[in-house]
């Protein structure tokens, strides 16, 4: 199909008094990997628990695969993967017959199911553990045995919900290299995070606070796109030194480091006080990582509403 | 304890589990007030060392001294010298915010005429004083954590140690959290803490890379990150530096090998 993958114009959902999705509009395009970021409550799982047709909106359109989610919710579901925080695996099947028994749950059978099954396990380089019983496989190989899983009906569009949490770097590379691998073949990713530097590695970020997107664009985009201008410096006792830069005019805030502080300097203020505050320090410009834009972006949005 | 002293001192520390060596003749030693990162896949030893650490396992050989004591010969002198937070924080889900401080100050033996200076001050630490009546299921994950780091440090640790402790927490109340530690690192506790995420392991000021029970890296992030820069990668993150040095020594066991 052509167009958009996942389509979402003014989604809004509310439990009683609460709005826990409010009034969110995007599109994602296929091979595109999406992610949407945000702190605990801020309406995530809701989100894609209604793209995924799992949930009715208290208003709004969403399309998925060129389906609407709510009158066409079978055709939804053929065309997605849904790997939830805590996808349901058989402790006590080995790999194999987990995967056997989401492929029966999908119909999915003979060659075709041990054609699939094959690729997978190799592709996710599982395949000298496929009779090893799930309850023993270490956190990284749990996630890939839920993403083979997620995958055996052949999905077009995958929905990731924390994918990654508690998993070891090592681990996650690879299985952000599986995923870039099924994107390079055409399918469409959108997951969700708490971790900016998971965020870091979506094409494009939305980030979400209390219902609603505050910003959402690519990760490079994002962390240009504070209005401060963030300076690096590192030496000891770093602690003191934030203490004295955060009373700066000029200085919006100061985050601590270990070693080292981040300064952010207010939008067309000069360097000129900042430099004098630590005599004799070497000042690095730096590029904002995605989680300084992160929070200085909720922390204006609550200042903004608080002084509304 | 004068400033600068180490207090934690780790000598030639080996543990066997049978015929596999959890952790592998491991050297290393913490500053007072220092923010220590420890990191490593699941599985390189990070949790055996810290059980030896906390004296709750005893070392096969090797010497561990924390705040002063042996954790082999002075098992519960250690005990009373440390503070621990896990990821699935030990808190009583059934009471209040102020019935867990009240029950933990207990368990750690905070003297009587301190224990309301004690509960006042993890109440301030965390931002619950208006919470004190609040059960504790009640409270949203970032409050939980915060509760949890004020109960491990009742009885003023010189040593805390951190079971990764930001797991499932988002990024607001991750900072908000690390903002505490750092205040705990100025006031001179020690903080050990193990992480799954590199953008943590920036807020230590040294850290340590375990993998197949020894200690691969050591240093300050920004100077493992600097060792690793290339043309290639100019700008070499935490977890590039994870990764590559993983990699370089499994290839360098497959080349012993071969």
């Amino acid at each position: 199909m052509s167009g958009p993958m996942i389509e979402v114009r003014n989604l809004t959902r509310a439990f009683g008094p609460v709005t826990a999705v409010n009034g969110i509009s995007f599109s994602v395009a296929r091979g595109e990997v999406f992610g949407l970021v945000g702190p605990d409550g801020a309406g995530k799982t809701t989100t894609l628990r209604m793209l995924c047709g799992l949930m009715d909106p208290t208003s709004g359109e969403m399309r998925v695969a060129g389906f609407d989610t709510v009158t066409q919710t079978e055709q939804v579901k053929d065309h997605i993967g849904y790997m939830a925080q805590k996808f349901g695996l058989y402790g006590d099947l080995t790999v194999e017959e987990n995967m056997r028994f989401y492929a029966d749950l999908f119909g999915i059978t003979g060659q075709d199911c041990e054609d699939l099954m094959a690729n997978l396990l190799k592709m996710t380089r599982m395949e000298p553990f496929r009779a090893r019983p799930a309850a023993k496989l270490s956190g990284g190989m749990k996630q890939k045995l839920a993403l083979m899983c997620t995958l055996l009906h052949r999905p077009q569009i995958l929905f990731l919900d924390e994918p990654t949490n508690g998993v070891d770097p090592v681990s996650r590379r690879d299985f952000w290299a599986i995923l870039y691998q099924l994107v390079k073949d055409g399918l469409t990713v959108m997951v969700t995070t708490a971790y900016l530097d998971e965020a870091e590695r979506c094409d494009r970020v939305a980030l979400m606070h209390q219902g609603k997107f505050l910003l959402m664009d690519t990760p490079q985009v994002l962390r240009e796109s504070l209005p401060e201008v963030c300076y690096e410096l590192r030496g000891d006792d770093m602690r003191s030194v934030r203490d004295r830069l955060r009373q700066l005019p000029s200085v919006s805030h100061v985050e601590l480091a270990g070693n080292s502080v981040h300064v952010f300097l207010r939008a067309g203020e000069r360097e000129t006080e900042l430099f004098a505050a630590v005599p004799g320090a070497s000042f690095r410009k730096v590029l904002p990582s995605l989680e300084d834009v992160f929070i200085s972006t909720v922390r204006n949005a609550g200042a903004a509403r608080d002084a509304a | 304890m004068t400033p600068h002293e180490n207090t934690v001192i780790i000598d030639k520390l080996v543990k066997r589990f049978g015929d596999f060596v959890a952790v592998d003749d491991v050297s290393l030693t913490v500053k007072r007030g220092e923010i220590f990162g420890f990191l490593g896949p699941n599985g390189a030893g990070k949790s055996t060392t810290i059980r030896i650490l906390c004296a709750l396992l005893a070392p096969t050989s090797g010497v561990a001294t924390v705040a002063g004591y042996d954790v082999a010969r002075e098992p519960e002198a250690v005990k009373l010298h440390i503070g621990y937070m896990s990821q699935k924080f030990s808190l009583y889900d059934d009471l209040t915010v102020g019935e867990n401080i009240e029950f933990f100050s207990g368990i750690y033996g905070v003297p009587r005429d301190i224990r309301d200076e004690r509960r006042a001050y993890a109440l301030r630490m965390a931002g619950l004083e208006e919470k004190e009546q609040t059960k504790t299921s009640l409270l949203a994950g970032g409050w939980k954590q915060r509760l949890a780091l004020g109960c491990a440090i009742l009885h003023q640790p010189p040593v805390v140690f951190l079971d990764e402790p930001t797991s499932g927490v988002d990024p607001l109340a991750r900072r908000a959290f690390w903002d505490l530690i750092n205040e705990l690192s100025h006031a001179g506790h020690t903080v050990f803490v193990t992480t799954h995420y590199m953008e943590e392991a920036e807020y230590c000021h040294r850290v340590a890379l375990m993998y197949r029970g020894r200690v691969i890296s050591l240093g300050t992030p920004h100077d493992l990150r600097k060792q690793l820069r290339s043309d290639t990668l100019p700008e070499p993150t935490m977890e590039d530096v994870f990764v590559s040095m993983i990699e370089r020594e499994d290839a360098a066991l497959a080349g012993g090998k071969s």
